[in-house]
């Protein structure tokens, strides 16, 4: 794993203009994937952690709209944010492509796998159909999937839904992407399904060589799967840090609350760790920092002013107890 | 404790058969064996987790637990009384015994009544207490809670509320005729991790409070290890291990037990990585349709043996525990 950036987010804004009012689901987010690295971004439903995801492939849905910032792809520096059309669908499926959590809605139900994956490959390289189709069943049998060349004709409805998700990761790694996000890839299958879909995810990411972007709310799979982490809260990114160091001594109050949360349940103990309150209303955000009124730690600064991200060397936190 | 050592609920080799693909003028011969010959006791204020992966019956299991529906063949006891022979009146009486909290709270409470008309109608069918008592009732119920102050609460509509507050008041509901039993059905599974150990932590507290037996269906392990003193592993409609859930945790004999808990990931990398590097996780859970033949496990079974393609295993007590498999025959 090099330093070198792959894709860098500056100050990006997106927001949903809705009939109530415009929700700020992403808000000055500024983050950096580095090449061949696996970045795992956390946070609870509604952060804005999905909306990020889209946003780098362009796919914000209406009424939401990126209204500021860059997206910088390296290294020939294409801001995605502002390329024309034209170059995005040179980019999207094959330069990046993207596991999302819930294959059915994903595939054609009425078209041939092997014919959806070869789709894919035609778009974007100069070949045949017959050579695309071949290219298919070996992608096919890159995922794992028993007796291929038989499976490539039948339909998304006869396989299960852990053969499914295989084969959408078949069609985002068809043209060998630097990037690759995977948005809650496994959160519609089973824990035995879960633990080999990961596992396929990693081992395809280090063999092309590729960074990926894991966008989860389950902390084990972070612990399980990721090089480094950012965590996600109502609209900001709270904390960027190495997967080792955040889960030893994560230093934004978030964090440590969603951790310890979750590491108590898991360890069965008595003693349960919650964090009290409930996420806001990203409607109307609370004034300062938004994590303030449910913070054991907020001062009367939280409540006024939004913390800046702060550089701790090997990490980054926004909050005020760090400047 | 000599409460507690009485026999709440048995469960006796119920069987639950759907059948598929019939239509008007065709009879079946094909089912689904969502519960294949299931047995269990729940002793007075003891509490169990139901763990499996999707499709294997837990929640069947629940429905039929419940009298909810008939079972295909066994029984139900509730206190030493088959449920399902029982009069209208009679299991009218326990049904207050008996409640149930579901994954999504916003679909079990009726969007058009406020949390004050929900929680009034639970007094009104069941007690013959005056309007001013069932108002005292119920402000307790919202303060047990944790919904305070009650009055804030009470003319709020359901999509008012987030969603850790309406599971508090589906638990709220479930509680307010102080049941002997209860089934929380994914009880967490679509709240935030922050929320989480809030429901957790209240559940475990009535349950103290109220001495109540809770079974926790779920097929989120972390989560039995934090509710449940006991666990029961179910497996395309059978069970096939049952113990205290530090033991069965610590050392799984069950070779499906084993494969499901060395997939759930851990959140701390030093150990999730260690692990990771041992685990061995085949297959998926096959169609309940058409089930293997034997022991429904053997395809995946890494212990596979020639007697597992072909003889169902039965429970036996192995180290305290009870195991379904031909390794400890």
């Amino acid at each position: 794993m090099s330093s070198e950036n792959l894709l860098e987010i500056l100050n990006l804004r997106v927001y949903y203009f809705t009939f109530d009012g415009v929700v700020k689901a992403v808000d000055n987010v500024s983050l950096a994937i580095r090449k061949g690295e696996s970045l795992a971004l956390v946070g609870e439903s509604g952060c804005g952690k999905s909306t990020l995801g889209l946003s780098i492939m362009r796919l914000v849905p209406r009424p939401g709209r990126i209204v500021d910032g860059k997206i910088v792809l390296h290294p020939d520096m294409i801001d995605l944010v502002s390329a024309p059309e034209s170059e995005i669908r040179r980019i999207r499926g094959k330069r990046i492509g993207m596991v999302f959590q819930d294959p059915m809605t994903y595939l054609n139900p009425v078209m041939k796998i092997g014919d959806q994956i070869a789709e894919g490959i035609m778009q974007h390289e100069r070949c045949s159909r017959e050579e695309a189709r071949k290219r298919a069943i070996e992608l096919l049998a890159k995922v794992r999937i028993p007796d291929p060349a038989t499976i490539a004709s039948y339909y998304p409805h006869q396989l299960s839904g852990g053969m499914r998700q295989r084969v959408v990761i078949a069609i985002a790694i068809s043209c060998n992407p630097e990037l690759l996000i995977a948005d809650e890839p496994t959160s519609a299958l089973d824990v035995t399904v879960q633990a080999q879909i990961l596992d396929l995810i990693k081992e395809l990411q280090e063999e092309l060589n590729s960074s990926l972007l894991l966008i989860t709310h389950d902390l084990g799979i972070v612990a399980e799967t990721c090089d480094r982490v950012a965590v996600m809260y109502a609209g900001k990114i709270v904390e960027e840090a190495d997967v080792y160091d955040l889960f030893r001594e994560p230093k934004h109050p978030y964090s440590e609350g969603l951790l310890r949360a979750a590491q108590s349940i898991e360890s069965g103990s008595r003693e349960i760790v919650t964090i009290e309150g409930s996420v806001p209303d990203l409607l109307n955000p609370p004034p300062g920092c938004r994590f303030h009124p449910r913070c054991k730690y907020a001062m009367e600064k939280c409540k006024i002013e939004c913390p800046p991200m702060i550089d701790l060397g090997n990490r980054r936190v926004a909050c005020w107890l760090y400047a | 404790m000599t409460m507690s050592s009485r026999i709440l609920i048995q469960v006796r080799n119920v069987k639950k058969y759907f059948p598929v693909g019939s239509g008007l003028f065709r009879r079946s011969r094909r089912y689904v064996k969502a519960v294949d010959g299931v047995s269990f006791d729940i002793p007075e204020g003891e509490t169990y987790g139901l763990v499996g992966e999707s499709g294997s019956g837990k929640t069947t299991l629940a429905r039929v637990m419940l009298g909810l529906i008939e079972p295909t063949d066994g029984a139900v006891y509730f206190r030493g009384k088959n449920i399902f022979k029982l009069s209208k009146e009679e299991m009218r009486k326990i049904r207050r015994e008996m409640q149930i909290i579901f994954q999504d709270p916003l679909a079990s409470l009726n969007p058009r009544k406020t949390i004050e008309q929900t929680l009034k109608q639970v007094f009104k069918i069941h007690t013959s207490l005056s309007d001013d008592e069932i108002l005292d009732r119920v402000k307790s119920l919202l303060e047990m809670v944790g919904l305070t102050p009650p009055e804030r609460f009470l003319s709020r509509y359901p999509h008012e509320l987030s969603g850790g507050q309406r599971q508090r008041v589906c638990i709220a509901r479930a509680i307010a005729l102080k049941p002997s039993f209860l089934i929380a059905d994914e009880p967490v599974s679509a709240l935030d991790v922050s929320i989480r150990g809030q429901i957790i932590k209240l559940i475990r507290r009535i349950h103290e409070e109220f001495n109540m037996a809770y079974l926790v269906i779920t097929h989120d392990i972390a989560l039995v290890k934090s509710m449940c003193k006991n666990v029961l592993v179910m497996y395309l409609g059978r069970l096939v291990e049952i113990g205290e859930t530090m033991d069965v945790m610590k050392s799984p004999l069950h070779p499906y037990t084993q494969m499901l808990l060395s997939a759930v990931p851990i959140p701390n990398p030093e150990i999730a990585r260690e692990r990771k590097k041992h685990r061995v996780v085949i297959g998926e859970p096959p169609s309940p349709i058409n089930p293997p033949k034997g022991c429904h496990f053997h395809p995946r079974c890494p212990y596979v043996k020639e007697i597992c393609r072909k003889e169902r295993p039965e429970l036996i007590r192995v180290d305290g525990r009870l195991v379904a498999c031909h390794l400890y025959m």
